[in-house]
């Protein structure tokens, strides 16, 4: 097997203590699998369970029963069952996640939040700014807001230092929470081409897009979420 | 592949073991068991009366515990039992290769004497006898905790709040110690400051690779600063795991109730 992720009888459940111990069944039996270069898109209506989902193969959500393989340095480590630092190692040099917002660390510049990811893998400060700009500039944000913190942006400008900063790694696999979804026509254009050189290199990802036009230009293969509702 | 492999054969810094504090009839901390690994932060939640308090003076050796023991990994590999360390050893860990920040800076501060001599105090009980090197390194650790070096001379009591805790870390880290105890690092502080400093300490432990384990009350500061958390309650761990995923997929009931007890922003 050469996949970069692969589910099996992923099952999740919440569980609310405060609500006097109502289940709440989100997902089960989610089985799929993404190659590398492959591009899985995740289809159903809200409430199907597609964050969830995304969620569970980060680690941010525990699987209750089931598998989540993950290749990392050329293993494959089940998610469902690792310890909390072997998570926290696939995230640093396995697994990027690009969310719908921007959890902005007060003080930090825009630069530095998207060059990040690269110098906790090593990449000398100065060659990861010069690459965070290169992004930055890709996704039209203008070089005088770079030095600002992003928690004073835009929505949408705040989704693109997101998207600059989950980009901008080497890393072999990507979950795309909407990451087009409060961009304007250009920058959903620089999105799908950003997408497109992931391919290329061999980055296998797993998104969630709702608009069908996007939807079409970056799926390699469509997985039905509603097949896995657990929902009674 | 090297860091997998470094990964796999990573030691642990600090064990603890079946660790309990009764006191009478009270059980203040019982059974914790867990690993603390070179470069990690963990966070120890729970409200007061929890027993967090405790395990952070049982895991630092400020107080023997009932049962259970905690071995450190000194600076020659071997893991050694707290409890067996001999004076100087102790003295080594409290004056170089720890480092403890109290809630209130005037536990960890001298508050009549100037800040430099604060920061040089800990060079000079390892050996540093260059008063322009000792000065130098004060000057440069004052600048890291963005205290301006203008200030070197004046006593911490003439600071405010937000910089006699600024103060207290970099006396705690000149001596590049390799674990941090912290006990609510931000508790006096007014939020404003409280984000400055959460900020700051944050940078600085992945800067120096510090591993960290810090007490709070706050699920916030545990979120922005640790790596893991282990909720607290009746003195029992009751919950542990990645911090962002106890905080956003909490299991246990008294958990969950105290992520949703969070105001929202």
């Amino acid at each position: 097997m050469t996949a970069m992720i692969e589910l099996a009888n992923a099952e999740k459940t919440f569980t609310m203590h405060l609500q006097g111990g109502v289940e709440l069944p989100v997902v089960r039996g989610v089985s799929f699998h993404a190659d590398p270069g492959e591009c899985v898109v995740l289809s159903g209506p809200s409430g199907a369970g597609k964050s969830s989902i995304l969620k569970m193969i980060f680690g941010n959500y525990r699987c209750d029963s089931g598998r989540i393989g993950i290749r990392h340095h050329g293993n494959i480590v089940d998610l469902a069952t690792a310890e909390p630092r072997q998570v926290l190692s696939i995230r640093r040099s396995t697994i990027g996640y690009v969310s719908q917002f921007l959890r902005a660390v007060p003080r930090v510049a825009t630069i530095d939040v998207v060059a990040e990811p690269l110098i906790v893998n090593g990449v000398a400060r100065e060659e990861a700014r010069e690459r965070a700009g290169g992004l930055l500039r890709r996704l039209n944000i203008p070089e005088r807001l770079w030095t600002l913190p992003p928690s004073t942006f835009s929505g949408g400008e705040q989704q693109r230092v997101n998207i600059a900063r989950g980009f901008i790694s080497d890393l072999p696999i990507l979950l795309l929470d909407e990451p087009t979804a409060s961009l304007d026509a250009a920058n959903r254009a620089v999105v799908v081409e950003l997408i497109a050189e992931k391919k290329t290199k061999g980055v296998a990802m797993v998104a969630i897009v709702h608009d069908d036009e996007i939807r079409h230009l970056i799926a390699d293969r469509i997985v039905d979420v509603t097949s896995f509702a657990a929902a009674a | 592949m090297s860091e997998l492999s470094s990964l796999d054969n990573d030691q642990p810094l600090l064990v603890a073991e079946g660790l309990a504090k009764n006191y009478g009839r009270l059980a203040a901390c019982r059974d914790v068991s867990f690993a603390l690994y070179p470069g990690e932060v963990l966070a120890i939640v729970g409200e007061s009366g929890s027993g967090k308090s405790t395990l952070l003076q049982l895991l630092s050796a400020q107080l023997a515990p009932s049962a259970g023991h905690v071995a450190y990994r000194m600076r020659d590999g071997v893991l050694r039992d707290l409890a067996e360390l001999g004076e100087a050893e102790r003295r080594f860990l409290f004056r170089t290769d720890w480092g403890f920040v109290h809630q209130d800076p005037a536990q960890g501060l001298r508050m009549g004497v100037s800040a430099g001599a604060n920061v040089g105090e800990r060079l000079m009980a390892v050996g540093w006898n260059h008063y322009g090197r000792i000065r130098d390194t004060a000057s440069t650790w004052l600048e890291r905790v963005e205290i301006d070096v203008g200030r070197i001379d004046d006593a911490p009591k003439t600071y405010s709040g937000g910089m006699r805790q600024r103060l207290q870390i970099a006396r705690n880290l000149v001596t590049e110690p390799r674990l941090v105890f912290m006990d609510e690092p931000t508790g006096g502080l007014d939020v404003s400051v409280q984000a400055r400093l959460l900020d700051l300490m944050r940078n600085l432990v992945s800067e120096l690779g510090l591993a960290a384990i810090v007490v709070t009350h706050d699920l916030a500061v545990a979120r922005l600063l640790s790596h893991r958390v282990m909720v607290m309650k009746g003195g029992r761990v009751i919950e542990t795991g990645l911090t962002d995923q106890v905080l956003d997929d909490p299991r246990e009931p008294y958990t969950q109730l105290l992520v949703s007890s969070i105001l929202p922003p």
